[in-house]
């Protein structure tokens, strides 16, 4: 009884009671948590191979061997969409993993050295920022000769880590001017310690809330570069890939175009829901300023 | 303000001068030749010579970029490797067709979006308030070349109400406009959704300020407080917030260009890239940082000129 007890106050303490008291914020957790069973079991739920080609049965319409019909080599539209879902999931988070590693370690050393260091970092930070970040990554991916979904997650972590960098800088010189990081100088640690042990932990918490609204950010712009021929290369199934097959056959065959919306819609939306839910709680003073994508 | 000025103006320009370093370093760095890219891996060694002499690739890296950046400074962005016509000329050709996307859809959006965000914060809690949080939510979130390949379905394809491709006739202003509305209805209604919801978180955290209650005391009518008080004040972030989304619309059309195949700088720049083109590609970019950068600029001084603490900071 007492350790149920605990059990319920710790949750009604805690985050995910947050997230769960608003609307928006539960209805955000049931669609992720759709996209990523769809995404985690994609094998078993696909009908068919998202890869099978049937070319006696081109552009179909939705009917009961193909719920949302087939594509213009006569693919499982259902298949690919959930299979598409992998490559969204696949792309966007290690994509702003990779942000988070390089932003976090560049912006608290350019926050806690200072100087002319600082500056210099600074500098690059709003040197990368300067490109129209969709511009970047085009221009990135042609000079490297074609995409694929390394290159894909390298690029777009490139145009996140700027900002990450110049929040977490901001964060950590405010800190580094603490007592506790001063006491820890005073006590002979070295740079690295300050930074790891003192700095990094109470510097990067809006950093993170920031990363989480970035997500659905980064599902949109991989599936932008997809749509432009730049994504993951077929056969793989990607969501932007899906809507440009849509796009070109719109006229004949609107369902392509209409379902593909529907899956990258609820992906961006319940990840949109649920990063909001999760700044609200942790940090209610940022509500009022919304992101530009 | 005026050393704020010079200084904003600097930082600008050292922007600028980076972002150019570092579009040179990728190029350099590019895996290949851009010879033998151009050319083909067929191309004799004496056609990769003769090109390379041509284009200068043969000197070395400083003088090759002292070259470039004199040539940009002076307005020389190259020549097109396709059809040998100026860069600058290919430039300045589709940059109207962004700007004016750009520019009307940002217009729409803050016509409607700010009047929806203080109609919302006035009646907060309401049924209005919460279908144009919904509303906006479900706008902002949906990929804009999403929005505009539903649009083209909707309207375009099904109703047949507006065209589906192309910029308008050239020359035929109507035609033009004509060619605009679903494009800039696809930018428009993401930026809706921003600008109501900025608007109203605003006006609300301006109703809790002192000033405010003060209004209320003196008599005023509670819609005097809000659109003459609490709107005017709550006009700041929000302009600031018009004008970098401006800026971030220059270099981000591109989708809804592509979409609308509205030849604009983002499809040239796409176009440029997906035909190897690189001339035109780096001359559309540079252009396109440019912009971006003065854009910027104007928006933060504009945003200086109205709260003088952004100045000292």
């Amino acid at each position: 009884m007492n350790i149920f007890r605990r059990i319920v106050t710790s949750y009604k303490t805690g985050m995910l009671h947050r997230i769960l008291s608003s609307f928006s914020g539960s209805l955000g957790l049931v669609l992720i948590t759709l996209i990523v069973i769809i995404a985690i079991f994609a094998p078993q739920l696909a009908p068919y191979s998202p890869t099978k080609i049937d070319v006696t049965n081109r552009l179909a319409d939705p009917s009961f061997e193909h719920p949302f019909g087939t594509d213009q080599l006569g693919r499982d539209l259902l298949s690919r969409l959930i299979f598409g879902s992998r490559i969204a999931l696949l792309v966007s988070l290690p994509a702003i993993g990779l942000g988070l590693v390089i932003g976090i370690l560049l912006g608290a050393t350019a926050g806690y050295s200072g100087g002319n260091l600082d500056n210099a970092l600074l500098f690059f930070f709003d040197t990368i920022r300067a490109f129209p970040p969709l511009l970047l990554a085009i221009t990135i991916i042609m000079l490297t000769g074609g995409s694929n979904l390394l290159v894909l997650i390298v690029v777009l972590g490139i145009t996140r880590f700027p900002g990450y960098g110049r929040l977490v800088r901001a964060q950590s010189s405010q800190v580094s001017k603490k007592e506790f990081v001063m006491a820890s100088e005073a006590a002979g640690s070295s740079t690295p310690r300050t930074l790891f042990r003192h700095i990094f932990p109470n510097a990067i918490g809006p950093v993170f809330i920031n990363a989480a609204m970035d997500i659905p950010v980064m599902i949109t712009f991989a599936a932008g570069l997809s749509f432009l021929g730049l994504g993951v290369p077929p056969p793989r199934p990607g969501w932007g890939r899906i809507l440009r097959s849509g796009y070109s056959y719109i006229r004949t065959s609107p369902w392509m175009v209409i379902f593909g919306a529907i899956f990258l819609v609820i992906a961006t939306l319940g990840f949109t829901f649920l990063g909001e839910a999760l700044r609200d709680a942790l940090d209610p003073k940022l509500k009022k300023s919304p992101q530009l994508q | 303000m005026a050393q704020y000025v010079i200084r904003r103006f600097m930082t600008a320009l050292a922007t600028i001068f980076g972002a150019m370093v570092l579009l040179f370093i990728m190029i350099q760095f590019m895996p290949g030749n851009p010879a033998t890219i151009l050319l083909g891996p067929r191309a004799s060694p004496e056609i990769i010579a003769s090109f390379e002499e041509k284009m200068g690739l043969n000197q070395p890296i400083h003088i090759q970029f002292g070259k470039f950046m004199f040539n940009v400074f002076q307005g020389d962005l190259g020549k097109d490797v396709l059809t040998h016509k100026p860069v600058r000329e290919l430039v300045f050709n589709a940059l109207p067709f962004t700007v004016v996307l750009a520019f009307s859809g940002m217009g729409v959006a803050a016509i409607i979006g700010i009047p929806l965000g203080a109609f919302a914060a006035a009646y907060r809690d309401s049924l209005l308030d919460k279908i144009t949080g919904i509303l906006s939510v479900s706008f902002i979130t949906m990929p804009s070349f999403v929005k505009a390949i539903i649009l083209l379905l909707i309207f375009a394809v099904t109703l047949r109400w507006f065209p589906a491709t192309g910029g308008g006739e050239p020359g035929n202003v109507l035609d033009q406009l004509y060619h605009l509305v679903l494009p800039m209805t696809a930018i428009a209604i993401g930026w809706i959704g921003y600008i109501a919801r900025l608007t109203r978180a605003v006006v609300l955290d301006e109703l809790t300020e002192d000033y405010v209650r003060t209004a209320r005391a003196k008599g005023v009518s509670e819609r005097k407080t809000l659109y003459k008080h609490a709107l005017r004040t709550a006009m700041v972030p929000v302009v600031s917030f018009i004008g970098v989304g401006f800026g971030t619309l220059l270099g981000g059309t591109v989708l809804t260009e592509v979409v609308f195949n509205r030849p604009g700088l983002g499809s040239l720049i796409y176009n440029a890239v997906r035909a190897r083109n690189f001339p035109v590609a780096e001359g559309g970019l540079i252009i396109a940082v440019f912009l971006y950068a003065l854009v910027n600029m104007f928006a933060d001084l504009s945003h200086g000129l109205i709260d003088p603490r952004i100045r000292t900071e």
